[in-house]
């Protein structure tokens, strides 16, 4: 992931927070986005994360991180105990997906996830050729993926309309840039903001 | 106790321990009262002029103030959490100042149930109180006041001393900036209760334990506490740990026989008496029942959550896989309290194949966790 590419990530996210607001980051790695949350908007952050290494250069990053596995789903935290609850590039190497949407959605009175869009044509065209996609932002080959459910924009907003969720607002993004003409074409990152549908 | 064979750059040296003696009454949460205490202490490090860098650090079951150092160059042993504390360690002791403290009713120094009644002047023996958890923390509130420490850059604890860490932090949210609670719980299971329950059967059923007061006879409760001990020793290691060490290897050819035909049991055995020559029995029925009775959340309906709720101190949480004495999911319920009351926490889960004794082993990774948020303490 280019590093212009991951900051304009991030400020999507900032700008879908209020200040001061609190934010649960699931999968947070090395904390940079809490960090950056917290410097630029105050937010009160905690973060979720499985790996020691990340664990451990979270904490030395300041952030409040609990080390559980995403995919036994967030009994420790309470309904509605946060204002955003964010999955950040982590959706796709989820087993239990549409469990863990809807826990956020529990949790947080809004929820952003963000993915690589598996319809991006540069991944399409792989597809064509004969291969599995291997690209900067899907680095790994077919059998060393950690990546269990890829998917595209339509299938991410299937998922939402069949789990009564509502798409607050989309951004699609390919190397630092927003993408509005044919995103599931164009854009190699999906950013969702969602709530629960009335 | 960490066996090293030098004295090396980084430990704290040769140590001496204190006294501290409080010349007032003290009322225990169980009604008992002691006219005056002792507290037997140590300390590493200095103390800074803003007295603002005092660790406490609590110890568990079986442990005393002794926690690092050693008393002769020829000491075998080093305090018990040697591995963590010194210059240049995990709590570096160039930073901080550590107070390691033995809990009342201990055996180490701290009047306890050996010490001598001013009353009677006899050893308290069976008269000795119930001690609690909140108790401990009270008394060592007062040591803090002696010493001259208004609060504690950190109060650090395993197992049961995690418990008086957590104690701390609500019974003096004012008086502690951080809390680092490891391998410990906000209550005991009644499985857990159970073997302290057998451990305090096997001591009181000893035909030498006299009701408690086997000091006037001369006898010491031996078979009963070797029991105890081994009872807790295994609960302390995982199966892997046991597996790891002694499998089922012989000590020599089998007998078939009732002495020592496997490892394991010569390592139980050894452990057994050293525990039984150093350890009073009193004192092992007291600190299993204070593990028993802490609970924070009965006077809160069992909302572990409201029992936090005046709490202010920053936590470290951390539990090890291997634990199932102490497991992980007994930290996560401190951790979702803390959670609960939007206090800052970070919680680690540490692989270790140790088992509950895994808090006292220099794991690399736990001990980088422990070094880290260490540092970033501000003093």
């Amino acid at each position: 992931m280019s590093n212009s590419l991951y900051r304009q990530d991030f400020a999507i996210i900032a700008s879908w927070l209020a200040f001061g607001s609190k934010a649960l980051d699931l999968g947070c790695g090395d904390g940079s986005l809490l960090s950056y949350l917290r410097d630029g908007l105050e937010v009160k952050g905690y973060g979720v994360e499985k790996d020691d290494t990340n664990w451990l250069a979270a904490m030395q990053n300041d952030v409040d991180v609990i080390q559980m596995d995403l995919e036994a789903g967030l009994s420790e935290f309470e309904n509605n105990s946060f204002d955003t609850v964010i999955l950040s590039q982590t959706l796709q190497a989820m087993h239990n997906t549409e469990d863990i949407v809807k826990e956020m959605l529990r949790v947080g009175r809004e929820a952003i996830v963000t993915f690589p869009n598996f319809g991006y044509w540069r991944n399409r065209l792989q597809i064509m050729t004969g291969n599995m996609p291997v690209s900067e932002d899907l680095p790994y080959e077919w059998y060393n993926t950690p990546n269990v459910h890829l998917c595209t924009i339509h299938d991410f907003d299937q998922l939402c309309a069949g789990n009564n969720i509502a798409i607050i607002e989309r951004k699609v993004i390919t190397n630092g840039h927003e993408v509005t003409l044919m995103p599931n074409w164009f854009g190699n990152l999906a950013m969702y903001r969602l709530k629960c549908a009335d | 106790m960490s066996e090293i064979n030098a004295i090396g750059a980084d430990s704290v040296g040769i140590v001496t321990p204190k006294t501290a003696h409080f010349n007032a009454s003290f009322t225990l949460k169980s009604g008992g009262v002691l006219p005056v205490f002792d507290l037997t202490y140590e300390t590493y490090g200095e103390l800074n002029t803003e007295k603002s860098n005092a660790v406490l650090i609590c110890h568990a079951l079986s442990g005393t103030h002794h926690v690092a150092g050693r008393y002769t160059p020829e000491d075998k042993y080093a305090g018990w959490w040697d591995n963590l504390i010194g210059p240049n360690k995990p709590l570096d002791t160039n930073k901080f100042f550590v107070i390691g403290v033995n809990n009342l009713g201990g055996c180490h120094g701290s009047t306890g149930p050996a010490s001598i009644d001013p009353v009677t002047s006899k050893p308290f023996g069976a008269s000795f109180p119930i001690v609690t958890v909140e108790d401990w923390v009270k008394s060592q509130a007062m040591l803090a006041d002696y010493l001259g420490i208004d609060a504690f850059a950190a109060v650090v604890g395993g197992s049961l001393g995690g418990m008086q860490a957590l104690q701390w932090s609500m019974a003096y949210p004012e008086r502690i900036k951080h809390a680092l609670v490891i391998a410990s719980s906000p209550n005991l299971t009644a499985q857990n209760m159970a073997f302290n329950e057998v451990a305090r059967q096997a001591i009181t059923t000893d035909p030498e334990f006299h009701g408690g007061d086997y000091y006037a006879h001369n006898v010491v409760p031996t078979r009963g506490l070797r029991i105890a001990r081994m009872l807790g020793h295994i609960t302390y290691l995982s199966d892997d740990a046991m597996g790891a060490k002694f499998g089922r290897k012989l000590k020599d050819t089998i007998k078939y026989s009732f002495d020592v035909e496997f490892e394991m049991e010569s390592y139980l055995r050894y452990q057994a008496d050293k525990f039984a020559g150093e350890f009073d029995a009193n004192t092992y029925l007291r600190m299993t029942r204070a593990l028993d009775y802490f609970d924070p959340a009965t006077a809160f309906d069992g909302d572990l959550s409201a029992a936090l709720d005046k709490v202010t101190a920053k936590f470290l949480v951390i539990s090890f896989t291997s634990d199932w004495r102490f497991s992980p999911e007994r930290s996560r319920e401190i951790v979702k309290a803390l959670l609960d009351n939007e206090l800052p926490v970070k919680y680690a889960e540490v692989t270790a194949a140790h088992g509950h004794d895994a808090f006292l082993m220099p794991d690399e990774h736990y001990h980088a966790i422990l070094r880290s948020y260490l540092s970033k303490i501000e003093v």
